[in-house]
């Protein structure tokens, strides 16, 4: 079985970003970049299911601006076997739903039985485009996933829903996204940050795709959140107990 | 303009306080019809601005499947400018799904509606806002209910039943582990006590515990304290467990990086209780107390 694996470039979970005070965007000029923590996961998972002898092939595809392939050798690295980078430099983030238009068009291509993404990217946030990518596609989803089990033709997957966990089957193949618990993703040692340079690696556009990436949503401005006012030390809970009686809280 | 607003359904119940909230930021829309799929909707036609319920009994809907769901909701989409659901899991499930299907993009986690085609919602883990304006002629939206005040209870609206496709055959239901709690909801408490790394152990969340419930709060915790099983990870407060903004929020051993301020930073007022005076938990504190939590927390409980 083949598992096709899509990771985003991000700015890294440390960093604090800083807002464009002319209300543009972010600023991604000189900041650490990273592959999205739940990538990772998802690249962790699907290596997992080849050691295990589920999986035959782990491919990885990464869509945006050119220096994604550092996110595709990092994947390599971690161990999966084959790269897709897929150039798109709109100097804008690309909407999950043009996202999943071109990752249903490599689907077509590659014939996966199976799609490990994150859940969401620590940038946009959406949590959107493995569940839009499903739906492209007419496949089961299998979102938010902590636990996964492949037997059958079908996937069971334990999900984190609010208030508890929630187990599913889903007939193959199928799409499933990744919670923080689903794994640990290893570190990728030396040698195998040696190997992955060899791996293969496609390089392909958008366009040949035929995908129309063009936004549907126009970013009118991006600011800073509102600021929280300067709090206070208090020496004891004594204090404390004041403090709160004293604003009505308790 | 008419608004789809599909009810959040939890244990074969409406959740009233998620579905409320996304009522109300869904009437500055238009007229709402609220969707109730595997839950009877009595009580839902009871919050004020819902103008018509639809209910949906089939079986196929019972567990929030975001296939039969999603196609259900396809089915009916026709009259509605806007589609709209509660951030909860179920509707980041499900909408998504609407949304590629019908060709538009999704809007997730919208905080305040500025016009019919203009939203704002979080990026960068709630560290800035984004305006968005969408070209899309239907507009799909979750919105974060913690930026939205419930709607009352006042209202009657008519029942109607809707039936879908039913069973898409994609995927089956197979268990629910629901943790049981007598406490408050965490995302709509109104007191939140929570506990970190400091806390140490799952034992010694007892000491969190314990202080909620004398204060009546719910109980959250940071990843650091769920990815070390001191907590459920439905307690997990941030940018990717849950977003909340109570009245007060009880910080205890949570050091305060960047994902966990992103679930709590919107609190009215922010407590942290702290051995290391350096935390970034201090940064957004209103009051910061410097000291083991150990000592702290049941002096705290006992004096309250």
């Amino acid at each position: 079985m083949k598992v096709l694996v899509p990771v985003k470039r991000v700015i890294d979970y440390n960093v604090k970003v800083k807002v464009k005070t002319d209300g543009t965007g972010v600023d991604l000029a000189n900041v650490k970049m990273s592959m999205n923590p739940f990538d990772e996961i998802a690249v962790e998972e699907a290596i997992r299911l080849k050691e295990a002898g589920v999986a035959s092939e782990v491919v990885v595809v990464s869509i945006g601006e050119k220096k994604s392939v550092d996110t595709i050798r990092n994947a390599l690295a971690m161990g999966a076997d084959r790269g897709i980078l897929i150039e798109e430099d709109q100097g804008v983030d690309i909407e999950p739903l043009a996202v999943a238009k071109i990752l249903a068009k490599v689907v077509e291509e590659e014939a996966p039985e199976l799609v490990i993404l994150g859940k969401q990217a620590i940038d946009n946030d959406m949590n959107a485009t493995g569940q839009m990518l499903a739906a492209l596609l007419g496949w089961g989803q299998a979102t938010f996933a902590s636990e996964m089990e492949i037997a059958d033709g079908k996937a069971v997957v334990t999900r984190e829903v609010d208030g508890g966990l929630q187990t599913i089957s889903v007939a193959l193949p199928a799409i499933v996204t990744t919670d923080l618990r689903l794994n640990e993703p290893r570190y990728a040692s030396l040698p195998n940050i040696m190997k992955a340079k060899k791996k293969p690696l496609d390089e392909k556009t958008a366009a040949d795709y035929g995908v129309d990436t063009a936004p549907r949503l126009t970013v009118v401005t991006t600011e800073e959140p509102a600021a929280r006012e300067a709090g206070i030390k208090v020496g004891s809970v004594d204090e404390l107990v004041a403090k709160l009686k004293e604003g009505g809280l308790v | 303009m008419a608004v789809l607003c599909l009810a959040d359904v939890a244990g074969g119940a409406v959740a009233l306080d998620a579905t409320a909230k996304a009522v109300s930021a869904s009437a500055k829309l238009g007229d709402v019809t609220l969707l109730v799929c595997g839950a009877r909707g009595e009580e839902a036609a009871k919050i004020d601005g819902v103008a018509r319920v639809l209910v949906a009994d089939d079986a196929a809907y019972a567990h929030g499947l975001a296939e039969n769901l999603a196609d259900l909701i396809v089915s009916l989409a026709g009259g509605y400018s806007h589609i709209t659901a509660a951030a909860t899991t179920t509707g980041k499930n499900v909408l998504p799904r609407v949304a590629a299907l019908l060709d538009v993009m999704v809007l997730t986690d919208v905080t305040s509606v500025v016009d019919a085609d203009t939203f704002q919602r979080p990026v960068y883990a709630g560290n800035a806002i984004q305006t968005v304006r969408s070209k899309d002629e239907k507009k799909v939206i979750t919105f974060r209910t913690s930026t939205f005040e419930a709607a009352g209870s006042g209202g009657s609206a008519a029942i109607e039943a809707a039936s879908g496709a039913g069973d898409t055959g994609l995927s089956a239901f197979v268990e629910d582990k629901v943790a049981e709690s007598d406490r408050p909801e965490l995302t709509s408490a109104k007191i939140v006590v929570s506990g970190g790394r400091g806390v140490g152990s799952e034992e010694s969340f007892a000491i969190i515990e314990a202080l909620a419930d004398k204060l009546g709060a719910a109980v959250g915790a940071s990843r650091a304290a769920v990815d070390s099983g001191f907590a459920p990870n439905d307690w997990q407060v941030g940018q990717t467990g849950k977003v909340v903004a109570p009245e007060l929020y009880i910080a205890c051993g949570i050091s305060g990086a960047i994902q966990h301020l992103a679930g709590m930073k919107d609190s009215k007022v922010i407590v942290a209780i702290n051995k290391d005076e350096e935390a970034p938990i201090f940064q957004v504190a209103d009051f910061g107390l410097v000291a083991d939590l150990f000592d702290a927390v049941p002096e705290l409980t006992e004096k309250l």
